[in-house]
C-alpha cells in the first residue's frame, strides 16, 4: 500500500525515469564504493555463497559496505536481499539447513570465526525488521531489553540511555509521559520508531534495516526516512527496500541484486540515473520485478 | 428444471414443494439443529448433574419439623417421632405381593416414608419405612427436642429434668438452662481437643525425635543418653501437668446429663458430653431455621468425620484434596513446561521427537489406576524404600517415605497430568511469531534469555490453560490415590504445628476417596447417603473453584498478551 504514494515514475518512458530518479536521488556523491578510502569500509563481504539445504540462496557476492553510509539493497523478490541482509548479524545460523560460504569481514574481524560471540556480535550489528515487533511490555522496557541484557547499568543511567534512544528514533517527543504503557498500545510507524529505538540502545555500529517502511502508512514512512537520513552519521546502515524511490531518496550507495547474484553495486546516483547493467536499468525503470 | 418449466403453472408449484425438502436439506439447516440439539442435551445433562447432587446433599442439613406418629401395622401399634426423609410411592402388586395385608381399602397404590426416627442405642432402627396408610395419628409436638450427638446419631425427644452430677436440677427454664449447659460443654470439650492435639501431640511428637535420636546414636555405636534422658524427663513431666489438666476437663465434662422421653414412653439418660448440639425444629421459624442451616453446612466444612465417616465434617478430606492438588501443580508445571522447552525448543524436530510427542500423549490415555500400580511400585516402594535406608534408619523397620503418602500422591497425579501440560505448552511455544523470538536475538539475547524475557512469559496463559486441565483431572481422581496414600481416616491433617510443618510423609484423607468410602463402605447406609451428595457437591464445587482461579489468571495474562500473538 505505501509503495504507491509517491508518483510511480516506473514507466515504460525510461527517458522521463531517469530525470525524476536524478531528481529524487538524495545523494549527489557519485563515488562508488571501491574508491572510498580503505579506512571507510565497514563491512566487506568477499565470496560470499550461501544456500538452503544445498539449493543456491546467494552466489559470489563482493561488496564494501561503507562507513556511516546508507547502503540500499534492492532487486525483486527472492532475489536473496533479505537473505544476504540477515548474513551481516547472522540471523541466517537460526534457520536449519543453511551453509555459508566465503568471508565476511565487519571492520577487519571475520564474523564466522569460531572466537566470535553471536550475540556480541548482534549488539554490534543492530537489526529492525519488516514488521514492527515490539515486545509485549512497556515501551520503557522494550526500548531497555538489550540493555538490561548486555550491560549492568544503574536505574538512572538505564533511565538517560532509554531516553537518549528515543529521542534519537525521533519518539520521545511522543512517547515520554507515558513509558510505562504497553507498546502495543502504540500506532504501526510508532512502533517501528520503537524498535529502531531499542535497536540503538545498544549501540551499534551498523544498523540493517529489512524492509522498514513497507509495513506501514505514507506519513509514517515519511518519518522513518527522516530518521535514517538522522541515524546516518553515527551509524553505518544497510537498508532493504522493495520502493526504488525510497533507495533513491535515502541510500548513498545502492546494490542491485537479482536471482541471488550482485549484479551491479554503485553510488545511488550512478545506479539510478545511469547503470551500467542492461538488468539494473530495466528494473529501476520499472520493466521487471 | 427443464421439466419444471413446461410444467403447468400448478404442478410448477407442487413440484417446487417438493424440490424445498431436499434444498432444506442442502441449506444445512437439519445440521444446525442437529448441532444445536447436541449442546442443549449436555448443558441439561450438566445442570441434571449439579443439581441433583445439589438437592440432595444440600436438604441433608436443613433442620426439618420432627413429627410423632402413631401407627397401626401387622405387629400391632407403634409410636415413633422423627424427620421425614423421603416419601415413595409403591406399586400396589407390588405391596400386595410383600405384605400379609393384602385387601387395602383405597384404591391406587400405597406410600411409603421414611422415618429418620434416631435413638439408634435405645430404640433402634434409626431409619424406618412405614406406610402412610396405617399411621392412625400424626402430629407435630412444639417441645421435641433433637440431640446431635458424638456417638449413636441424632436423639429424639421431649425433656423430662437435668442432673447435676446425679442430682436433678431444679430450674424454671429448663430449655435455656440445657442450651447453657451445652454450650459449656462443647467449649469444655474443644479445651480438651486443644490439650490433646496441641500439647499433648506436640510432646509425643517430641519423644518419637527423642527415641529415634537415641536408635540413631546406637546404631552409630555411641550409647550416651544422659542429654536425651534429661529432655524426656522434661516432656515426661511436662506430659504429667497436661494430662492432669485433661483428666480436670473430662471430670467437669461428666458432671450434667439430661434426662428425656422418646416417643412410645421410655425415659433414656443422656450424658452432656455426648452432646454437640440441641435445636427444637418445630418451634423454629424460617429464618431461624436458616441460621441453623448454615451452621451445619459450616460445620460439615470445619468439623472432623465421626462414626465411620457417617456423621460429622470432612475437613480432613478437603483440606487433604486442596493440598495435594495443590503440590501437585507444584510439581507438575515446571516439569511439563522444561520437558516442552526441551521438546519444541531445543530437540531437533525429527522423527525421535515425533515418536516422543506420541508418546506423550498417550501416556494421557493410560487408566488412572495403572498410574497408582507405578506410583506404588516405584515412588513408593523403591525411591520412598530408598529414602528410609538412607536418611530414616534409626526409624526402621517402621517406615517413614517407604509407605504411601502425601509426596507419593501428588508426584503420582503430576505424572499422570504432565502430558496435558506438555501439550498445551508446546502449542502455547508454538504460537510465540518468530518475530518476536528473532527481535530478542537480534539485539543480543542468547536462546536462553529471549526464552525466559520474552517466549516463557507470553506462553504462560498456554502453560495455565495445562495446569487447570491437570487441576481438573487430579482432583476428581480417586482410584491411584488408593494405592499411594489416600486412607479412610487420617490421625492428622498433613499441615501442624510440629516442624518441618508439612509433612509430606503423612498420609491424608480424599474427598473422591470419602465419597467411595461413605457411600460403598458405610455400616449405616441411610444415615450416610445424604453425605455422599454432600460430599460430592463439595468435590464439584472445588474443582469449579480451582479452575476458575486458574482461568481468571489466565484471562488475565491472555489480555496482556493478546494482541503481540495476532
Amino acid at each position: 500500500m505505501t509503495e504507491n504514494v509517491h508518483p510511480p515514475e516506473s514507466g515504460t518512458q525510461f527517458p522521463e525515469g531517469v530525470k525524476l530518479a536524478a531528481k529524487l536521488v538524495g545523494s549527489t556523491d557519485a563515488r562508488s564504493p571501491t574508491e572510498l578510502p580503505s579506512d571507510d569500509v565497514c563491512l566487506q563481504v568477499t565470496d560470499l555463497g550461501l544456500s538452503y539445504d544445498s539449493k543456491p540462496a546467494l552466489t559470489d557476492i563482493n561488496m564494501l559496505i561503507p562507513r556511516q553510509r546508507v547502503t540500499a539493497l534492492i532487486g525483486p523478490s527472492g532475489c536473496g536481499k533479505s537473505t544476504l541482509i540477515r548474513c551481516f548479524n547472522r540471523m541466517n545460523d537460526l534457520i536449519d539447513g543453511v551453509s555459508i560460504k566465503g568471508r565476511i569481514e565487519l571492520n577487519g574481524l571475520e564474523i564466522h570465526d569460531q572466537e566470535v560471540d553471536v550475540a556480541q556480535l548482534r549488539r554490534q550489528v543492530g537489526m529492525v525488521f519488516q514488521r514492527p515487533n515490539p515486545f509485549p511490555k512497556s515501551i520503557y522496557e522494550n526500548v531497555a531489553y538489550g540493555l538490561r541484557i548486555g550491560e549492568k547499568l544503574s536505574k538512572s543511567e538505564l533511565d538517560d540511555r532509554v531516553e537518549r534512544s528515543l529521542k534519537r528514533a525521533a519518539l520521545w517527543d511522543e512517547v515520554h509521559d507515558r513509558l510505562n504503557d504497553s507498546a502495543l498500545g502504540l500506532s504501526g510507524g510508532q512502533q517501528q520508531r520503537l524498535v529502531i529505538a531499542r535497536a540503538i540502545a545498544v549501540e551499534p555500529s551498523v544498523l540493517l534495516l529489512d524492509e522498514p517502511a513497507s509495513a506501514l502508512d505514507p506519513i509514517s514512512t515519511l518519518k522513518i526516512e527522516e530518521l535514517i537520513a538522522e541515524l546516518k552519521s553515527r551509524y553505518t546502515i544497510v537498508i532493504v527496500t522493495h520502493n526504488m524511490q525510497q533507495a533513491a531518496r535515502v541510500s548513498d550507495f545502492t546494490a542491485f541484486l537479482y536471482l541471488g547474484e550482485l549484479i551491479e553495486y554503485d553510488s545511488t546516483l550512478k545506479v539510478f540515473t545511469n547503470p551500467t547493467e542492461s538488468k539494473t536499468e530495466d528494473y529501476v525503470t520499472g520493466r521487471y520485478g | 428444471m427443464e421439466t419444471s418449466e413446461r410444467l403447468p403453472q400448478e404442478h410448477r408449484s407442487l413440484f417446487r414443494a417438493r424440490m424445498s425438502l431436499s434444498v432444506w436439506f442442502k441449506s444445512g439447516e437439519p445440521w444446525v439443529w442437529l448441532t444445536a440439539t447436541a449442546v442443549g442435551t449436555s448443558i441439561i445433562a450438566v445442570l441434571g448433574l449439579v443439581g441433583i447432587i445439589a438437592v440432595k446433599g444440600l436438604a441433608h442439613f436443613w433442620p426439618a419439623d420432627v413429627v410423632t406418629i402413631d401407627y397401626e401395622s401387622a405387629f400391632g401399634k407403634q409410636t415413633i417421632a422423627g424427620e421425614i426423609e423421603q416419601r415413595v410411592r409403591i406399586p400396589r402388586e407390588q405391596f400386595e405381593e410383600s405384605s400379609a395385608v393384602q385387601d387395602l381399602d383405597f384404591v391406587g397404590d400405597p406410600w411409603q416414608l421414611m422415618i429418620k426416627s434416631g435413638n439408634r442405642k435405645n430404640n433402634p432402627p434409626d431409619f424406618r419405612w412405614i406406610y402412610e396408610h396405617n399411621i392412625t395419628h400424626q402430629e407435630k409436638q412444639q417441645n421435641i427436642i433433637v440431640f446431635e450427638r458424638l456417638e449413636w446419631g441424632n436423639a429424639y425427644g421431649t425433656f423430662v429434668e437435668l442432673r447435676e452430677q446425679g442430682n436433678k436440677v431444679s430450674t424454671t427454664e429448663p430449655w435455656e438452662e440445657l442450651k447453657r449447659r451445652v454450650q459449656t460443654v462443647v467449649g469444655l470439650r474443644s479445651q480438651a481437643r486443644a490439650i490433646q492435639h496441641g500439647a499433648i501431640d506436640r510432646i509425643n511428637y517430641k519423644l518419637e525425635k527423642l527415641r529415634l535420636k537415641q536408635r540413631g546414636r546406637e546404631l552409630r555405636g555411641n550409647y550416651e543418653t544422659a542429654d536425651l534422658d534429661r529432655r524426656r524427663e522434661k516432656l515426661n513431666s511436662d506430659y504429667v501437668l497436661r494430662e492432669r489438666e485433661l483428666v480436670e476437663i473430662n471430670s467437669k465434662l461428666d458432671h450434667d446429663a439430661v434426662v428425656i422421653a422418646i416417643a412410645g414412653g421410655d425415659e433414656v439418660v443422656i450424658p452432656l458430653k455426648d452432646i454437640v448440639r440441641v435445636w427444637q425444629p418445630n418451634r423454629m421459624n424460617v429464618f431461624i431455621k436458616f441460621g441453623h442451616y448454615c451452621t451445619s453446612i459450616w460445620a460439615f466444612l470445619t468439623e472432623n468425620p465421626r462414626e465411620a465417616n457417617t456423621e460429622g465434617g470432612v475437613f480432613p478430606a478437603l483440606f487433604g484434596t486442596v493440598l495435594m492438588v495443590l503440590l501437585m501443580s507444584v510439581l507438575v508445571t515446571p516439569f511439563g513446561v522444561i520437558a516442552a522447552l526441551y521438546l519444541r525448543e531445543y530437540a531437533r524436530q525429527g522423527v525421535v521427537v515425533r515418536l516422543i510427542r506420541i508418546a506423550v500423549n498417550n501416556l494421557a490415555g493410560v487408566p488412572s489406576i495403572v498410574y497408582g500400580v507405578f506410583g506404588l511400585g516405584f515412588f513408593v516402594y523403591l525411591v520412598g524404600g530408598s529414602i528410609d535406608s538412607l536418611f530414616f534408619q534409626a526409624a526402621q523397620p517402621a517406615p517413614t517415605f517407604g509407605t504411601p503418602g502425601l509426596i507419593w500422591a501428588s508426584l503420582t497425579l503430576a505424572l499422570l497430568t504432565v502430558p496435558v501440560v506438555i501439550v498445551s505448552t508446546e502449542e502455547g511455544l508454538t504460537r510465540i511469531p518468530k518475530a518476536l523470538r528473532e527481535g530478542s536475538l537480534a539485539l543480543g539475547a542468547t536462546k536462553a534469555e529471549t526464552l525466559f524475557k520474552v517466549v516463557i512469559p507470553m506462553a504462560s496463559p498456554s502453560i495455565l490453560t495445562g495446569v487447570i486441565l491437570a487441576i481438573a483431572r487430579a482432583a476428581g481422581e480417586v482410584a491411584p490415590l488408593m494405592l499411594v496414600g489416600v486412607v479412610k481416616l487420617a490421625p492428622s491433617l498433613p499441615i501442624d504445628g510440629n516442624f518441618p510443618f508439612l509433612h509430606l510423609e503423612s498420609k491424608f484423607m480424599h474427598l473422591g476417596f470419602h465419597i467411595y468410602d461413605v457411600g460403598f463402605q458405610s455400616p449405616n447406609v441411610d444415615a450416610a447417603r445424604p453425605l455422599v451428595f454432600a460430599t460430592a457437591l463439595l468435590l464439584v464445587i472445588i474443582v469449579i473453584v480451582l479452575n476458575l482461579t486458574a482461568i481468571t489468571l489466565r484471562n488475565q495474562l491472555e489480555k496482556r498478551y493478546r494482541e503481540a500473538l495476532q
